[in-house]
């Protein structure tokens, strides 16, 4: 069985929490208290990941950090059709991964916001919030160029991959860091879309595309 | 707008941390906008503004408060909480980009459970809120709403199934709230959900959850995590709320009738000159 070191209000443990949902795969389920308790810096879990980042997915003798190397592995070793992690054309994987590491920079800053705002980390939230406000900016630009092209995902073609579930989590949980998506229209439509594929679950501060559904 | 404290929101007490959260090492907060350092000071604990000015404290709810002014008195009481087979836990202290009054205003509103809280708090089609009772207590320091009924598919974390669940709200200060819901494990007891905001500044606040429940059963970071997930619910809600500050014109907004609690409340911070963190009635 796959087990998931998880915390329920981290963007980062809830992408990979979606992206199981989606592939429909079980999972165990095991609650690291990051905020108030701070347990990922203990030595229970620092044995799990020595840098005391959450998530941690382990699926027989793999152990894996890192949540966009997490969703790359699930799609490659669950999703049969090769819709998720696109192999078709070199274009297309280059394009997935330049989105994974747009949301590594995500979590840099709209993830950083949202710590200083609600949950008292000490960051610069301000230098966050700039630095989340450019990335929204490409973010938006892009999708709205794409959509006139016929194209609804961050990587061109028909169908989601993990780039979107990857980038999704921390745009839609801006506001708590103080980021409002009122100025991004292509970025707000695009996130309606993920919130519409199959098996989409959600968190805290995320609500699903009919409210009262999950 | 106002910036600055009106005296009735000086004179209070405020939550700025919980006491499992207070080290001998100094940490910061701001209270209305004034920057504040706090620690562990020997057997007590220490409050201080950034001009060196020590405020007063009291430990008191496994919390510690402080004022910039002068209380007159003590905090409101909650006796329950002195009793010993209860579990009181911090369950968590979250900052929200919404004024400290909109933060109770949502905490006093049962009418978003179903659509906010789907499947714990509430769920469809059991979307009605019931009549129920609002008064000011005789000495005008309270509001007390009872006979609130509500079916909870999961009203706590010893839940096993859904119930109709008994809310009783006091409103015993300007921006703290305590709720009494029926226990599922003891229908002749209540769980205290006490809510604790501390305004940071008028449209920025820090919520300091309390919990003095009847649980036996669970560890202390799933109770946190259960009360965090509702509150992580409600965040979206409140950040959207328009205006950030709460209007207590009373035809700023239009109220329906599940709205009683809200609307004394607002009248009563009018009544109390209440202005900063609200947008007070034209005179």
């Amino acid at each position: 069985m796959i087990r998931l070191y998880d915390y329920d209000l981290s963007g980062n443990c809830y992408k990979v929490r979606l992206m199981l949902a989606i592939l429909g795969l079980d999972y165990e389920r095991k609650n690291v208290e990051f905020f108030p308790g701070k347990r990922h810096r203990e030595p229970e879990f620092l044995a799990v990941n020595p840098l005391g980042q959450l998530p941690v997915l382990e699926d027989g003798d793999l152990r894996l950090t890192q949540s966009q190397a997490i969703l790359t592995y699930l799609a490659r070793a669950y999703d049969a059709s090769g819709q998720w992690f696109p192999l078709d054309t070199p274009a297309r994987t280059g394009q997935c991964l330049q989105w994974l590491g747009f949301a590594d920079a995500l979590t840099a800053t709209a993830s950083a916001a949202r710590l200083a705002d609600g949950m008292g980390f000490d960051f610069d939230g301000d230098a966050a919030r700039e630095g989340a406000h450019k990335l929204f900016a490409v973010l938006d630009e892009h999708l709205w160029f794409h959509e006139r092209e016929g194209h609804d995902w961050l990587v061109p073609g028909a169908a989601p991959t993990i780039a979107d579930i990857a980038c999704f989590p921390y745009v839609m949980l801006s506001e708590e860091g103080g980021i409002p998506r009122e100025p991004f229209p292509a970025i707000r439509r695009w996130t309606d879309r993920v919130k519409r594929i199959p098996g989409f679950v959600v968190m805290p501060g995320i609500f699903p595309a009919i409210l009262g559904s999950q | 707008m106002s910036e600055q404290p009106d005296p009735f929101m000086l004179n209070q007490w405020f939550a700025i941390s919980g006491l499992t959260d207070v080290g001998p090492t100094a940490k910061n907060t701001l209270l209305m906008g004034e920057k504040l350092s706090y620690r562990r000071a020997g057997d007590g604990f220490e409050v201080t503004t950034a001009d060196g000015r020590t405020l007063p404290v009291l430990a008191q709810y496994a919390c510690l408060w402080t004022s910039l002014g002068q209380p007159e008195s003590g905090l409101f009481e909650i006796p329950q909480y002195h009793e010993t087979d209860r579990r009181s836990i911090v369950a968590g202290s979250i900052g929200v980009n919404v004024s400290a009054q909109r933060g109770v205003e949502n905490f006093l509103d049962m009418g978003h459970f179903p659509f906010v809280h789907t499947g714990i708090l509430g769920e469809l089609p059991h979307t009605e809120v019931k009549e129920y009772n609002v008064r000011l207590t005789e000495d005008g320091s309270e509001i007390i709403a009872t006979e609130c009924m509500f079916y909870q598919p999961m009203a706590s974390t010893v839940s096993t199934e859904g119930m109709d669940v008994e809310y009783i709200y006091r409103v015993p200060h300007p921006t703290c709230s305590v709720l009494y819901k029926s226990s599922p494990l003891d229908e002749k007891r209540l769980d205290v959900i006490a809510l604790f905001v501390q305004p940071i500044g008028p449209e920025k606040l820090r919520a300091h959850m309390v919990l003095s429940i009847l649980d036996d059963v669970n560890a202390d970071d799933f109770i946190s995590h259960f009360q965090l997930h509702i509150f992580g619910q409600d965040k979206p809600i409140l950040e959207n709320q328009m205006p950030k500050r709460l209007p207590l014109d009373t035809r700023a907004e239009t109220p329906i009738r599940a709205d009683k609690s809200s609307i004394m409340y607002r009248r009563w911070l009018a009544a109390k000159g209440v202005t900063y963190g609200t947008i007070p009635a034209a005179a």
